[in-house]
Protein backbone atom coordinates (compact mmCIF):
# COMPACT_ATOMS: atom_id res chain seq x y z
CA UNK A 1 0.00 0.00 0.00
CA UNK A 2 2.78 2.18 1.21
CA UNK A 3 5.09 1.37 -1.81
CA UNK A 4 1.95 2.48 -4.83
CA UNK A 5 1.62 5.55 -2.44
CA UNK A 6 5.37 6.44 -3.01
CA UNK A 7 5.61 5.24 -6.71
CA UNK A 8 2.05 7.62 -7.16
CA UNK A 9 3.34 10.77 -5.48
CA UNK A 10 7.42 10.50 -6.80
CA UNK A 11 5.83 10.86 -10.01
CA UNK A 12 3.79 14.27 -9.43
CA UNK A 13 6.85 15.61 -8.05
CA UNK A 14 9.34 14.76 -10.80
CA UNK A 15 6.44 15.65 -13.07
CA UNK A 16 6.12 19.24 -11.31
CA UNK A 17 9.91 19.70 -11.57
CA UNK A 18 10.16 19.10 -14.75
CA UNK A 19 7.66 21.36 -15.50
CA UNK A 20 9.24 23.96 -13.63
CA UNK A 21 12.83 23.64 -14.76
CA UNK A 22 11.96 23.34 -18.65
CA UNK A 23 8.99 26.11 -18.29
CA UNK A 24 6.26 23.63 -19.57
CA UNK A 25 3.06 24.59 -20.52
CA UNK A 26 1.68 20.93 -18.87
CA UNK A 27 0.60 20.39 -14.93
CA UNK A 28 3.26 18.49 -13.36
CA UNK A 29 0.33 15.74 -12.74
CA UNK A 30 -0.06 15.27 -16.30
CA UNK A 31 3.66 15.03 -16.82
CA UNK A 32 2.71 12.45 -14.11
CA UNK A 33 0.08 10.61 -15.59
CA UNK A 34 2.53 10.12 -18.88
CA UNK A 35 5.45 8.94 -16.59
CA UNK A 36 3.34 6.34 -14.97
CA UNK A 37 1.55 5.09 -18.54
CA UNK A 38 4.81 4.38 -20.18
CA UNK A 39 5.92 2.92 -17.21
CA UNK A 40 3.66 0.85 -16.80
CA UNK A 41 3.56 -0.25 -20.98
CA UNK A 42 8.02 -0.74 -20.58
CA UNK A 43 7.28 -3.38 -18.18
CA UNK A 44 4.16 -5.00 -19.17
CA UNK A 45 6.10 -7.82 -20.70
CA UNK A 46 8.38 -8.37 -17.67
CA UNK A 47 7.83 -12.03 -16.32
CA UNK A 48 9.23 -11.25 -13.05
CA UNK A 49 6.62 -12.26 -10.13
CA UNK A 50 7.88 -9.31 -7.50
CA UNK A 51 6.99 -7.07 -10.01
CA UNK A 52 3.33 -8.69 -11.06
CA UNK A 53 2.74 -8.42 -6.99
CA UNK A 54 3.66 -4.85 -6.72
CA UNK A 55 1.24 -4.03 -9.87
CA UNK A 56 -1.73 -5.51 -8.79
CA UNK A 57 -1.28 -3.63 -5.19
CA UNK A 58 -0.58 -0.37 -7.78
CA UNK A 59 -3.93 -0.95 -9.51
CA UNK A 60 -6.00 -1.41 -6.13
CA UNK A 61 -4.62 1.49 -4.47
CA UNK A 62 -5.36 3.64 -7.99
CA UNK A 63 -8.67 2.34 -8.11
CA UNK A 64 -9.02 3.62 -4.58
CA UNK A 65 -7.87 6.84 -5.11
CA UNK A 66 -10.07 7.18 -8.57
CA UNK A 67 -12.83 5.54 -6.77
CA UNK A 68 -14.51 8.81 -5.41
CA UNK A 69 -12.86 11.22 -7.91
CA UNK A 70 -15.73 13.41 -8.11
CA UNK A 71 -15.18 14.59 -4.50
CA UNK A 72 -12.27 15.79 -4.61
CA UNK A 73 -13.30 18.60 -7.15
CA UNK A 74 -15.83 20.15 -4.09
CA UNK A 75 -13.52 21.93 -2.19
CA UNK A 76 -12.61 24.06 -5.43
CA UNK A 77 -16.05 23.94 -6.48
CA UNK A 78 -17.32 25.82 -3.30
CA UNK A 79 -14.66 28.87 -4.13
CA UNK A 80 -16.12 29.55 -7.06
CA UNK A 81 -19.54 29.85 -5.60
CA UNK A 82 -18.13 32.24 -3.40
CA UNK A 83 -16.42 34.06 -5.94
CA UNK A 84 -18.78 34.11 -8.00
CA UNK A 85 -19.09 37.90 -7.67
CA UNK A 86 -15.87 38.60 -9.34
CA UNK A 87 -17.77 37.73 -12.95
CA UNK A 88 -19.48 40.83 -11.48
CA UNK A 89 -21.72 42.51 -14.56
CA UNK A 90 -20.55 39.73 -17.22
CA UNK A 91 -21.99 36.50 -15.45
CA UNK A 92 -24.73 36.06 -17.34
CA UNK A 93 -23.21 36.52 -20.68
CA UNK A 94 -20.37 34.62 -19.48
CA UNK A 95 -22.35 31.82 -17.95
CA UNK A 96 -24.11 31.80 -21.43
CA UNK A 97 -21.23 31.27 -23.13
CA UNK A 98 -20.04 28.48 -21.02
CA UNK A 99 -23.63 26.30 -20.88
CA UNK A 100 -23.80 26.49 -24.59
CA UNK A 101 -20.15 26.71 -25.70
CA UNK A 102 -19.86 23.42 -23.38
CA UNK A 103 -22.92 21.45 -24.60
CA UNK A 104 -22.35 22.09 -27.99
CA UNK A 105 -18.33 20.93 -27.72
CA UNK A 106 -19.78 17.72 -26.26
CA UNK A 107 -21.85 17.10 -28.94
CA UNK A 108 -19.31 17.67 -32.05
CA UNK A 109 -16.78 15.70 -30.33
CA UNK A 110 -19.22 13.29 -29.33
CA UNK A 111 -20.24 12.62 -32.99
CA UNK A 112 -16.74 13.11 -34.70
CA UNK A 113 -15.36 10.06 -32.64
CA UNK A 114 -18.40 7.75 -33.35
CA UNK A 115 -18.32 8.31 -36.36
CA UNK A 116 -14.66 7.53 -36.43
CA UNK A 117 -14.50 4.90 -34.69
CA UNK A 118 -13.36 1.37 -36.21
CA UNK A 119 -15.70 -1.00 -33.90
CA UNK A 120 -18.96 1.71 -32.79
CA UNK A 121 -20.85 -1.35 -30.85
CA UNK A 122 -23.58 0.49 -30.58
CA UNK A 123 -25.40 4.29 -30.67
CA UNK B 1 -27.90 29.12 29.33
CA UNK B 2 -24.78 28.17 30.42
CA UNK B 3 -24.84 25.31 27.91
CA UNK B 4 -25.28 27.27 24.80
CA UNK B 5 -22.35 29.39 26.13
CA UNK B 6 -20.52 26.06 26.42
CA UNK B 7 -21.54 25.10 22.79
CA UNK B 8 -20.73 28.18 21.72
CA UNK B 9 -16.95 27.33 22.68
CA UNK B 10 -16.73 24.17 21.25
CA UNK B 11 -17.81 25.79 17.97
CA UNK B 12 -15.58 28.35 17.87
CA UNK B 13 -12.81 25.72 18.65
CA UNK B 14 -14.11 23.49 15.75
CA UNK B 15 -14.48 25.80 13.37
CA UNK B 16 -10.37 26.82 13.02
CA UNK B 17 -10.24 23.52 12.71
CA UNK B 18 -9.73 21.20 9.55
CA UNK B 19 -11.58 17.60 11.29
CA UNK B 20 -15.01 19.78 10.99
CA UNK B 21 -14.16 21.49 7.31
CA UNK B 22 -13.39 17.77 6.49
CA UNK B 23 -16.63 15.60 7.74
CA UNK B 24 -18.74 18.33 6.37
CA UNK B 25 -17.46 18.56 3.01
CA UNK B 26 -17.37 14.04 2.96
CA UNK B 27 -21.14 14.36 4.70
CA UNK B 28 -22.07 16.54 2.13
CA UNK B 29 -21.17 14.31 -0.96
CA UNK B 30 -22.18 11.19 0.39
CA UNK B 31 -25.47 12.97 0.84
CA UNK B 32 -25.77 14.13 -2.53
CA UNK B 33 -24.42 10.88 -3.67
CA UNK B 34 -26.73 9.07 -2.04
CA UNK B 35 -29.84 11.45 -3.35
CA UNK B 36 -28.25 10.63 -6.65
CA UNK B 37 -28.55 7.26 -6.89
CA UNK B 38 -31.97 7.28 -5.16
CA UNK B 39 -33.59 9.60 -7.80
CA UNK B 40 -32.56 6.71 -10.33
CA UNK B 41 -28.98 8.66 -10.97
CA UNK B 42 -31.28 11.78 -12.53
CA UNK B 43 -28.42 13.69 -14.31
CA UNK B 44 -29.12 17.16 -13.22
CA UNK B 45 -28.48 15.68 -9.60
CA UNK B 46 -24.77 15.75 -10.23
CA UNK B 47 -23.32 14.45 -6.81
CA UNK B 48 -20.39 17.08 -7.30
CA UNK B 49 -23.04 20.05 -8.21
CA UNK B 50 -25.07 19.29 -5.35
CA UNK B 51 -22.44 19.02 -2.54
CA UNK B 52 -21.03 22.24 -3.78
CA UNK B 53 -24.52 23.80 -3.35
CA UNK B 54 -24.58 22.20 -0.39
CA UNK B 55 -21.17 23.07 1.08
CA UNK B 56 -21.88 26.65 -0.28
CA UNK B 57 -24.82 27.38 1.66
CA UNK B 58 -23.34 25.74 4.85
CA UNK B 59 -21.44 28.45 5.02
CA UNK B 60 -22.87 31.35 3.61
CA UNK B 61 -25.71 30.63 6.49
CA UNK B 62 -22.89 30.62 9.08
CA UNK B 63 -21.05 33.06 7.70
CA UNK B 64 -17.76 31.46 6.99
CA UNK B 65 -14.64 32.82 5.22
CA UNK B 66 -14.00 30.45 2.39
CA UNK B 67 -10.59 31.08 3.19
CA UNK B 68 -11.04 28.91 6.66
CA UNK B 69 -13.16 26.71 4.83
CA UNK B 70 -10.17 25.68 2.69
CA UNK B 71 -7.67 25.60 5.02
CA UNK B 72 -9.29 22.07 6.10
CA UNK B 73 -9.85 20.85 2.97
CA UNK B 74 -6.80 21.47 1.34
CA UNK B 75 -6.13 18.14 2.64
CA UNK B 76 -9.04 16.71 0.04
CA UNK B 77 -7.68 18.94 -2.20
CA UNK B 78 -4.10 17.48 -2.67
CA UNK B 79 -5.39 14.67 -3.35
CA UNK B 80 -6.15 15.70 -7.00
CA UNK B 81 -2.69 15.61 -8.14
CA UNK B 82 -2.05 12.06 -7.17
CA UNK B 83 -5.42 11.12 -8.29
CA UNK B 84 -4.38 12.68 -12.09
CA UNK B 85 -1.05 10.65 -11.72
CA UNK B 86 -2.87 8.01 -11.08
CA UNK B 87 -5.89 7.93 -14.24
CA UNK B 88 -2.59 6.43 -16.20
CA UNK B 89 -3.96 3.10 -14.34
CA UNK B 90 -7.30 2.46 -16.35
CA UNK B 91 -5.96 4.13 -19.56
CA UNK B 92 -2.63 1.19 -19.22
CA UNK B 93 -5.57 -1.50 -18.36
CA UNK B 94 -7.40 -1.24 -21.51
CA UNK B 95 -4.18 0.05 -23.63
CA UNK B 96 -5.56 -1.74 -26.24
CA UNK B 97 -8.81 -0.44 -26.75
CA UNK B 98 -7.49 3.08 -26.76
CA UNK B 99 -4.47 1.61 -29.69
CA UNK B 100 -7.44 -0.42 -31.56
CA UNK B 101 -9.65 3.95 -31.78
CA UNK B 102 -6.32 5.80 -32.55
CA UNK B 103 -7.53 7.05 -35.23
CA UNK B 104 -10.70 8.64 -33.33
CA UNK B 105 -8.77 9.80 -30.71
CA UNK B 106 -6.23 12.08 -33.09
CA UNK B 107 -9.17 13.31 -35.07
CA UNK B 108 -11.44 13.84 -32.21
CA UNK B 109 -8.94 15.67 -30.05
CA UNK B 110 -7.69 17.72 -32.58
CA UNK B 111 -10.84 18.92 -34.26
CA UNK B 112 -12.43 18.81 -30.54
CA UNK B 113 -9.32 21.15 -29.32
CA UNK B 114 -10.42 23.90 -32.55
CA UNK B 115 -14.09 23.72 -31.44
CA UNK B 116 -13.68 23.97 -28.21
CA UNK B 117 -12.14 27.77 -28.87
CA UNK B 118 -13.68 28.78 -32.02
CA UNK B 119 -17.27 28.05 -30.36
CA UNK B 120 -16.20 29.97 -27.09
CA UNK B 121 -14.74 32.97 -29.39
CA UNK B 122 -18.33 33.08 -31.45
CA UNK B 123 -20.40 33.16 -28.50
CA UNK B 124 -18.12 35.33 -26.31
CA UNK B 125 -18.44 38.03 -29.48
CA UNK B 126 -22.13 37.34 -30.16
CA UNK B 127 -23.18 38.03 -26.45
CA UNK B 128 -21.28 41.07 -26.64
CA UNK B 129 -18.34 40.66 -24.25
CA UNK B 130 -15.18 42.79 -23.94
CA UNK B 131 -11.44 41.81 -25.88
CA UNK B 132 -10.59 40.77 -22.02
CA UNK B 133 -13.54 38.83 -20.89
CA UNK B 134 -13.30 36.49 -24.61
CA UNK B 135 -9.02 35.90 -23.61
CA UNK B 136 -9.80 34.68 -20.42
CA UNK B 137 -12.85 32.48 -21.59
CA UNK B 138 -11.15 30.76 -24.85
CA UNK B 139 -8.97 28.42 -22.51
CA UNK B 140 -11.97 26.95 -20.43
CA UNK B 141 -12.40 23.25 -22.04
CA UNK B 142 -8.88 22.45 -20.83
CA UNK B 143 -7.76 21.46 -17.45
CA UNK B 144 -6.97 24.45 -15.16
CA UNK B 145 -3.38 24.77 -14.52
CA UNK B 146 -2.79 24.58 -18.01
CA UNK B 147 -5.85 26.84 -19.08
CA UNK B 148 -4.51 29.64 -16.53
CA UNK B 149 -1.29 29.74 -18.29
CA UNK B 150 -2.65 30.33 -21.70
CA UNK B 151 -5.37 32.99 -19.91
CA UNK B 152 -1.73 34.53 -19.07
CA UNK B 153 -0.17 34.15 -22.29
CA UNK B 154 -2.95 35.79 -24.34
CA UNK B 155 -3.47 38.41 -22.12
CA UNK B 156 -6.96 37.18 -20.24
CA UNK B 157 -7.31 36.70 -16.67
CA UNK B 158 -5.82 33.88 -14.88
CA UNK B 159 -7.98 33.79 -11.74
CA UNK B 160 -10.84 34.41 -13.75
CA UNK B 161 -10.00 31.79 -16.30
CA UNK B 162 -9.27 28.96 -13.39
CA UNK B 163 -12.86 30.13 -12.02
CA UNK B 164 -14.93 29.98 -15.27
CA UNK B 165 -12.74 26.17 -16.26
CA UNK B 166 -14.14 25.04 -12.82
CA UNK B 167 -17.96 26.05 -14.23
CA UNK B 168 -17.26 24.61 -17.84
CA UNK B 169 -15.99 21.12 -15.44
CA UNK B 170 -19.44 21.37 -13.41
CA UNK B 171 -22.03 22.06 -16.37
CA UNK B 172 -20.26 19.35 -18.39
CA UNK B 173 -20.43 16.67 -16.02
CA UNK B 174 -24.36 17.73 -14.74
CA UNK B 175 -25.85 17.94 -18.34
CA UNK B 176 -23.83 15.50 -20.74
CA UNK B 177 -25.42 12.17 -19.65
CA UNK B 178 -28.81 13.84 -20.53
CA UNK B 179 -27.57 15.96 -23.46
CA UNK B 180 -26.15 12.71 -25.06
CA UNK B 181 -29.16 10.29 -23.41
CA UNK B 182 -31.69 13.02 -25.86
CA UNK B 183 -29.01 12.49 -28.18
CA UNK B 184 -29.37 8.94 -28.42
CA UNK B 185 -25.73 8.63 -28.38
CA UNK B 186 -24.91 5.25 -26.29
CA UNK B 187 -21.36 4.48 -26.93
CA UNK B 188 -19.60 4.86 -23.66
CA UNK B 189 -16.36 5.68 -25.62
CA UNK B 190 -17.95 8.05 -27.32
CA UNK B 191 -19.75 9.83 -24.34
CA UNK B 192 -16.46 9.74 -21.72
CA UNK B 193 -14.11 10.93 -24.71
CA UNK B 194 -16.53 13.90 -24.81
CA UNK B 195 -17.06 14.35 -21.52
CA UNK B 196 -13.01 14.68 -21.23
CA UNK B 197 -12.39 17.00 -24.05
CA UNK B 198 -15.18 19.38 -23.04
CA UNK B 199 -14.90 19.23 -19.56
CA UNK B 200 -11.57 17.75 -18.74
CA UNK B 201 -11.01 16.60 -14.94
CA UNK B 202 -14.19 17.29 -13.53
CA UNK B 203 -15.74 15.79 -16.72
CA UNK B 204 -14.16 12.70 -16.13
CA UNK B 205 -14.15 12.17 -12.89
CA UNK B 206 -18.49 12.13 -13.41
CA UNK B 207 -17.69 9.75 -16.69
CA UNK B 208 -15.36 7.01 -14.65
CA UNK B 209 -17.36 6.69 -11.59
CA UNK B 210 -20.42 5.86 -14.19
CA UNK B 211 -18.55 3.51 -16.68
CA UNK B 212 -15.15 1.92 -17.04
CA UNK B 213 -14.59 2.48 -20.68
CA UNK B 214 -16.31 6.01 -20.50
CA UNK B 215 -13.49 6.62 -17.62
CA UNK B 216 -10.98 5.18 -20.18
CA UNK B 217 -11.70 7.91 -22.74
CA UNK B 218 -12.26 10.91 -20.77
CA UNK B 219 -9.05 10.91 -19.14
CA UNK B 220 -7.35 10.34 -22.56
CA UNK B 221 -9.78 13.36 -24.11
CA UNK B 222 -8.54 15.22 -21.19
CA UNK B 223 -4.51 14.72 -21.07
CA UNK B 224 -4.45 15.11 -25.06
CA UNK B 225 -6.48 18.32 -25.32
CA UNK B 226 -4.68 19.85 -22.31
CA UNK B 227 -1.36 18.93 -24.57
CA UNK B 228 -3.26 19.75 -27.67
CA UNK B 229 -4.78 23.02 -26.74
CA UNK B 230 -1.39 24.32 -24.51
CA UNK B 231 0.60 23.74 -28.31
CA UNK B 232 -1.90 24.99 -30.70
CA UNK B 233 -2.32 28.67 -28.25
CA UNK B 234 1.32 29.64 -27.88
CA UNK B 235 1.56 28.08 -31.97
CA UNK B 236 -1.12 30.26 -33.20
CA UNK B 237 -0.05 33.25 -30.49
CA UNK B 238 4.05 33.60 -31.79
CA UNK B 239 3.29 33.26 -35.06
CA UNK B 240 0.18 35.55 -35.35
CA UNK B 241 -0.01 38.06 -32.64
CA UNK B 242 3.35 38.31 -31.87
CA UNK B 243 5.63 38.45 -34.00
Amino acid sequence: MLGPIFLILFLQLVGEAAQRYFALAVPGPVIGLMLLLMLLLITRSSKSQQLAQFRTGFVDTASGLLRHLSLLFVPIGVGVIMHLKLLETHLVSVLIVILLGTVLTMIFTGYVFLKLMRRPSDG
Amino acid sequence: MADTAKLYEVWVYLQAEPLFWLTLTIGCYLAADKLYRALNLFPLLNPVAVSILLVSTCLLLFDIDYQRYFDGAKFIHFLLGPATVALAVPIYLNWSAVLSEKRSIIAGVLSGSIFAIGITYLLALMTGLDSVTVKTLLPRSVTAPIAMGISEMIGGIPSLTALITVITGIVGAALGAFVFDTLGIKNMAARGFAFGLASHGIGTARAITRDRTAGVFAATAMGLNGIVTAVLASLIFHLFLNP
